[in-house]
C-alpha cells in the first residue's frame, strides 16, 4: 500500500501544517487556493506518482539488443521526469508562503517584547490575534504571491518545453550513440500519462487564476481604503 | 495513499450532515476507500507486468495495453474518490466562514449584540443552498466516473483475451489479461456501491426540500392563524434546537413573539 508519508524527499503532512498555520492570515481566496493545491495537486500526484510513472523506465521498450542504447534514449527524451518536475514545482510554490510566516513572527517577537516590559495587553490575545493586512505586511504578502505566479508558471513552461506539449507519444526514435541506426522506443502507458499531465496542468491554471484574482482583489482594497481615508479627511 | 489522511479532513463534516449524509460517508469510507485500498490496488497491482501478449516483437505489448487501457481502473476510480469526498469540505468551509462573520460582528458591536445566524451551523440560507449544490455536484461526479468507466471499457465485463492489431504488431495478436473474474468482480462491486451512493445522495435532497417545504408551509400556516403548534424535526445533526420560535422571529422581527410549545424529538 502506498504511504502517504514515505513520497521520496517530501514530508506533505508537515508542509500542510505549516501551510495551514499561516493561513490563518490569508484572505478567503488564499484559503481556498490551499484547498484546491492540496487536494487537486498533492493528491492527485500521490494517487499518479508511484502508479503510472513508477514504471516509466523498466518498461521503457526498445527495439535493440545492443546494450546502454535503452538508458542513453531514456536519458535524452526523459531529461527531468514529470514526477520529480511536479514536486519541485509544489515544494517551491509553497515556499513563498513562509515569507509572510517569517514576517509575522518577526512582527510578533517585537509585541511580545513590549509585553514582557508590560506594555501590551495578555499573552494569550497576542497568540490569537490576526494581523491587519496592511502596510508591509501586505507588500509581504502581495511579493509572496507574485513569486507563487512566477514558480507555478515557470514549471508549468518548463514542463511544456522539455516534452514538447503536455501529450506523450506512444513510439520515439532514437540514434544517439551506442545505437547502431535509428532505434523504435515504446513508451509505457502514454495515453494514461498525457491525462495525467493535463490534469495537473489544469489544476495549476486553476491555483494560477485564483493567486491573480488575489492580487487583485487585494489591489482594489487597498485603493477603497486609501480613498475613504482621504475622503475622512 | 494513506486516505486516513482524507478521512481527518472529512471528519468535521459529519456535524453538519444529516442522517443520510453520515450514511453516505460510512458507506464511502468503508465499502469503497477500504475496499480500493485492501483489494482493489492489489488485483490491479500488476495489470501491465503480467498482461502477456504473443509475440515476440519489440514494443508490441506496451502499445497494446496503451491501446486496451488508456487509464487503468484503480486511477478512475481514486480520482473518483478524490472528487466525491471534495465537496464535502465546502459545507465545511461555508460553517468556517459564518463563525467569521459572526466573530467580526461580536468584535464591532459587542457580545450582547444580535447574532446573525442563530446557529451557524444550522442548514438555513446559504448553508442550505451550498449542501444542496454538494450533493448535486456529488450525484454528478459519481455518475460522471460510471458512465466514463462504461465508454473507455464498452461495458464492465474483462475478456480474458483480446486481439490487437496496432503498430508495430506485425499481424493480429493474442494479448491475455491477467487475473480477469477477480476484476471483473471488484469493478461491478465499485459500480453497485456508486449506484447506492448516487441513490443516497438523491434521498437526501429530496429529504431536505420537503423538510424545507413543509417548514414553509408550517411556519405561514403558524404565522396565520398563531396557534400552537408541535413541531418534530430530526435532522440527525447534533444541533437540533427549538424551532418554531424561531421561525416565528425569523419571519417577523417586529411582532411580539407569540407562545408557542415547542416539541424537540
Amino acid at each position: 500500500m502506498l504511504n502517504f508519508v514515505s513520497t521520496p524527499a517530501m514530508s506533505w503532512p508537515a508542509l500542510y501544517a505549516q501551510l495551514v498555520r499561516v493561513n490563518r492570515h490569508s484572505t478567503s481566496l488564499g484559503k481556498i487556493w490551499l484547498s484546491v493545491l492540496f487536494i487537486f495537486q498533492v493528491m492527485v500526484l500521490i494517487v499518479a506518482a508511484e502508479s503510472v510513472w513508477g514504471d516509466e523506465q523498466s518498461d521503457f521498450t526498445c527495439n535493440t539488443l545492443q546494450p546502454g542504447c535503452e538508458n542513453v534514449c531514456y536519458d535524452q527524451f526523459f531529461p527531468v521526469s514529470h514526477i520529480r518536475l511536479w514536486s519541485l514545482q509544489l515544494v517551491f510554490v509553497s515556499t513563498p508562503t513562509l515569507l509572510v510566516s517569517m514576517y509575522v513572527a518577526y512582527r510578533n517577537r517585537g509585541d511580545k517584547r513590549r509585553l514582557i516590559q508590560g506594555q501590551e495587553e495578555e499573552l494569550e490575545t497576542l497568540k490569537e490575534r490576526k494581523l491587519l493586512v496592511t502596510g508591509a505586511l501586505w507588500w509581504t504578502y502581495i511579493c509572496s504571491l507574485v513569486v507563487r505566479l512566477l514558480f507555478e508558471g515557470g514549471f508549468m513552461y518548463a514542463l511544456y518545453v522539455v516534452y514538447n506539449g503536455f501529450q506523450m507519444p506512444r513510439l520515439v526514435q532514437c540514434n544517439q550513440w551506442p545505437c547502431p541506426n535509428l532505434v523504435d522506443y515504446f513508451i509505457s502507458r502514454p495515453t494514461e500519462k498525457a491525462i495525467f499531465t493535463v490534469l495537473l496542468a489544469t489544476a495549476s491554471s486553476i491555483c494560477m487564476v485564483l493567486n491573480m484574482a488575489e492580487v487583485a482583489y487585494l489591489i482594489a482594497k487597498h485603493r477603497v481604503q486609501r480613498q475613504t481615508v482621504q475622503d475622512k479627511d | 495513499m494513506n486516505w486516513a489522511f482524507l478521512q481527518g479532513l472529512l471528519s468535521g463534516v459529519n456535524r453538519y450532515s444529516t442522517a443520510f449524509g453520515r450514511v453516505w460517508l460510512s458507506i464511502v469510507f468503508l465499502f469503497r476507500i477500504m475496499v480500493f485500498v485492501v483489494a482493489a490496488e492489489k488485483v490491479w497491482g500488476d495489470e501491465q507486468k503480467d498482461f502477456s501478449c504473443n509475440t515476440a516483437q519489440p514494443g508490441c505489448h506496451n502499445v497494446c495495453y496503451d491501446h486496451f487501457f488508456p487509464v487503468s481502473h484503480v486511477r478512475l476510480w481514486a480520482l473518483q474518490l478524490i472528487f466525491v469526498t471534495c465537496p464535502s469540505l465546502l459545507v465545511v468551509m461555508h460553517v468556517a466562514y459564518r463563525e467569521d462573520k459572526e466573530r467580526k460582528n461580536k468584535a464591532k458591536h459587542g457580545e450582547n449584540c444580535q447574532s446573525i445566524y442563530q446557529n451557524t451551523g444550522k442548514k438555513r440560507g446559504g448553508l442550505w443552498w451550498t449542501y444542496v449544490l454538494t450533493l448535486v455536484f456529488k450525484i454528478g461526479v459519481d455518475a460522471t466516473f460510471i458512465y466514463l468507466l462504461y465508454h473507455i471499457y464498452e461495458g464492465y465485463d474483462f475478456p480474458s483475451l483480446i486481439k490487437c492489431t496496432e503498430a508495430p504488431c506485425p499481424n493480429t495478436v493474442d494479448c491475455f489479461i491477467s487475473r480477469p473474474t477477480e476484476k471483473r468482480i471488484f469493478t461491478i462491486f465499485m459500480v453497485v456501491t456508486s449506484f447506492i451512493c448516487i441513490l443516497l445522495s438523491i434521498i437526501e435532497i429530496i429529504y431536505l426540500i420537503v423538510k424545507r417545504c413543509h417548514e414553509c408551509i408550517s411556519s405561514r400556516g403558524s404565522h396565520n392563524s398563531r396557534s400552537i403548534r408541535t413541531h418534530t424535526m430530526s435532522s440527525g445533526s447534533t444541533l437540533i434546537a427549538a424551532n418554531t420560535l424561531k421561525l416565528g422571529s425569523k419571519h417577523t422581527p417586529e411582532t411580539p413573539a407569540p407562545s408557542y410549545m415547542v416539541a424537540v424529538s
